[in-house]
């Protein structure tokens, strides 16, 4: 496990409160730009960022992602853009992770991405459409460089696949907190709770919510039982809203500042 | 060949399961119904007498006497999947998940479609079988296909245009799953072709492996002998893996799949997934794809709706690999010339998807010469693609026919 996002769970944990985890695609709007936004997210208070690998065909995410990963593609967004993001964020004092489908690194080689993402000073991966079935290379590849390897749960997981899903997953696990794609929502799924509980019975691990999380009440909400709160559509809503660069990331740290004060203000 | 050594739910290193979390549930409980299924005496003479009385098969083999004079002189027979009620091999496949989906308690299916050829099978099914119907088919689809929008309307089932990405097959599928995730308690995906997460290449098989099963009795029937070739035309792969499965372990039979070679491979503008795609994943399984060099899909092109697309079934990848088939592209033209030919010289009118399958027995024929026999599945009829085809051949005006007349 890397050591880097076991400290931030110890230092939140110490705080008494949950970890903040924002989402933003590289290269949304511009590779440029979006390094500006992580660092506005990072000032407003979100404690681990995922960098999100842009792929031409996201089948679990909504229209809010698919417009962003889209622009990025346009822009000429790589694998090696999302890297180098990855490596500019991560010299600001960012703690990092990359959230990608699996056939880009596939492409990239397993080996080789996971070789860069370390020496640009990543720490982690979440794979949402790896099972554990088909990981073996990655395990292997990711074990012998210290990185995490972040897999997913679901509401429809059984028991069982809960804790056959942890066993090879290390930093958090991520609960996916209703059965759907990306997306704010009014309310965030009756179904989180219920998943994480499942979960602390399979696993130490430190149990993240994402889904459907959009503002500091929701934040608040799932910080009351999640070890973090993960929020992505709603700052690639703001930006896609804003009008100006400026705007964007004022708009971004703006909202990262009321998610931090959710998660501090759990019950 | 053998596919002993794969692990479950793989073709050699092809298939497996690359989904969401979400849809593992949902798949578990799908493929512990078909395999119930599969030994359950009941559902295979429920789905046998629905194929005698519903879909009309057995489906004839027809011997193309005038066509496989063009053919190099080496006979030639259409297996009649168009005759199928609904037009296509589509149906096969439609009428055992829809009793799957009874089986397992689920009131609604979804579907994507390129052609519509799929996307009406289901609806038929459907309203069969008394499920509500939502088919996802890509907006430019809908558009060239708009015989099939009508069709699937009146059926009763509701055609979502997809208007994200390139607005064909591939975003249909996106958008078919994102459905699924979302709905999946009381849903099931009715994929339409042999890809896709374990368990739907098998299962999909399964249900086309009638056409092979019935080709080989008939063949046998009338030549005394197995074919030299079969010949089927490849998008996705479902109604050649149906016609291959019956003939992959006579070794002394050919096996050659046609791949949408659209504007000609060397312009890009193509779905020659094995001429220029490497192993990667889409769509769930690892097949080939046609890919960028950061593995973001490329778009495909056909003048075809159903072979427009940029995967292919992973138990084709390894049929390519482990060469048991070969396949080949075949272009717009050519397809359009094998069509053309085939409407004039049997008075049928094919799919332009089979139009690719018969360009390629046109090719293979005079390579082997007057001795052979050969087999092509005639996938589907082409009602849906009149239009196409006389915009293709300048036919559409309604002055005065100054075309050629008989051949």
């Amino acid at each position: 496990m890397s050591d880097a996002l076991a400290q931030v769970f110890a230092r939140t944990r110490s705080e008494g409160r949950a970890a903040l985890i924002g989402y933003l695609p590289a290269g949304f709007p511009t590779a440029e730009q979006s390094v500006e936004i992580i660092r506005a997210m990072a000032e407003g208070g979100v404690d681990i960022v995922e960098v999100g690998l842009p792929y031409s065909d996201p089948l679990m995410d909504g229209p809010d992602i698919q417009s962003a990963v889209e622009l990025a593609l346009r822009g000429g967004t790589t694998t090696d853009t999302v890297l180098d993001v990855v490596r500019q964020v991560s010299e600001s004092g960012i703690t990092a992770v990359v959230m990608t489908y699996w056939n880009p690194i596939e492409r990239y080689g397993v080996d080789r991405f996971a070789q860069r993402l370390l020496e640009a000073g990543g720490h982690g991966v979440i794979t949402p459409d790896l099972t554990p079935e088909e990981a073996e290379p990655w395990i292997t590849a990711t074990a012998s460089r210290g990185l995490d390897r972040i897999f997913l749960v679901a509401p429809s997981s059984s028991d069982s696949r809960i804790g056959q899903v942890a066993a090879v997953t290390s930093g958090f696990l991520y609960a996916a907190s209703t059965m759907g794609v990306t997306g704010a929502r009014t309310q965030v799924s009756s179904a989180a709770p219920e998943l994480v509980r499942r979960a602390r019975e399979q696993t130490d691990l430190p149990v993240c919510v994402g889904l459907g999380v959009s503002t500091g009440p929701q934040a608040a909400e799932v910080a009351g039982y999640a070890d973090g709160v993960i929020v992505g559509s709603a700052f690639v809503r703001r930006i896609l809203q804003a009008e100006t660069p400026a705007e964007a990331r004022d708009q971004v740290r703006a909202l990262a500042s009321e998610l931090a004060g959710g998660v501090r203000a759990a019950q | 060949m053998t596919l002993l050594d794969s692990p479950a739910g793989h073709f050699g290193p092809y298939g497996g399961r690359f989904v969401p979390e979400a849809l593992t549930a949902a798949l578990d409980e799908l493929e512990a119904a078909f395999d119930a299924a599969l030994v359950d005496p009941s559902f295979g003479l429920e789905l046998t007498e629905l194929e005698r009385t519903y879909t009309g098969r057995p489906s004839p083999l027809t011997f193309a006497r005038r066509f496989s004079a063009e053919c190099g002189g080496a006979r030639v027979y259409l297996k009649r999947e168009d005759l199928n009620h609904t037009g296509s091999h589509k149906i096969n496949n439609v009428l055992g998940q829809a009793l799957l989906t009874r089986r397992m308690g689920k009131q609604r299916v979804i579907a994507e479609t390129g052609a519509g050829q799929h996307g009406v099978a289901t609806a038929t099914a459907a309203a069969l079988m008394g499920l509500e119907c939502t088919v996802y088919m890509g907006e430019e689809d809908t558009r060239r296909q708009a015989l099939n929008v009508a069709r699937m309307r009146l059926l009763g089932a509701e055609v979502v245009p997809v208007t994200a990405g390139s607005r064909t097959l591939k975003d249909a599928i996106n958008e078919a799953m994102r459905d699924w995730v979302t709905t999946v308690d009381r849903t099931h995906y009715v994929l339409g072709t042999v890809t896709g997460p374990a368990p739907f290449p098998r299962m999909v098989r399964h249900f086309h492996e009638v056409i092979g099963r019935e080709a080989r009795t008939q063949i046998l029937e009338v030549e005394g002998r197995l074919p030299d070739a079969v010949v089927a035309c490849v998008g996705g792969g479902s109604n050649a893996i149906g016609l291959f499965s019956a003939f992959l372990d006579d070794p002394e039979v050919l096996v050659r799949g046609y791949e949408a070679g659209g504007d000609g491979v060397e312009t890009g503008r193509h779905a020659s997934r094995f001429a220029t795609g490497s192993p990667g994943v889409l769509h769930g399984t690892r097949t080939y794809v046609m890919q960028d060099e950061w593995g973001q899909t490329m778009p495909s092109h056909s003048i075809s709706a159903g072979l427009d697309y940029p995967g292919v079934g992973p138990e084709h990848a390894w049929l390519h690999d482990t060469g048991r088939a070969v396949y080949e592209p075949v272009n717009d033209a050519e397809a359009m010339a094998a069509f053309e030919l085939l409407c004039r010289t049997e008075g049928i009118i094919p799919a332009i998807e089979t139009a690719h399958g018969l360009a390629g027995a046109m090719r293979l024929g005079r390579e082997l010469g007057p001795d052979a026999v050969i087999i092509v599945n005639l996938s589907g009829r082409g009602d849906k693609d009149v239009s196409t085809a006389a915009e293709w051949f300048g036919l559409a005006s309604a002055g005065a026919d100054s075309s050629g007349g008989r051949t």
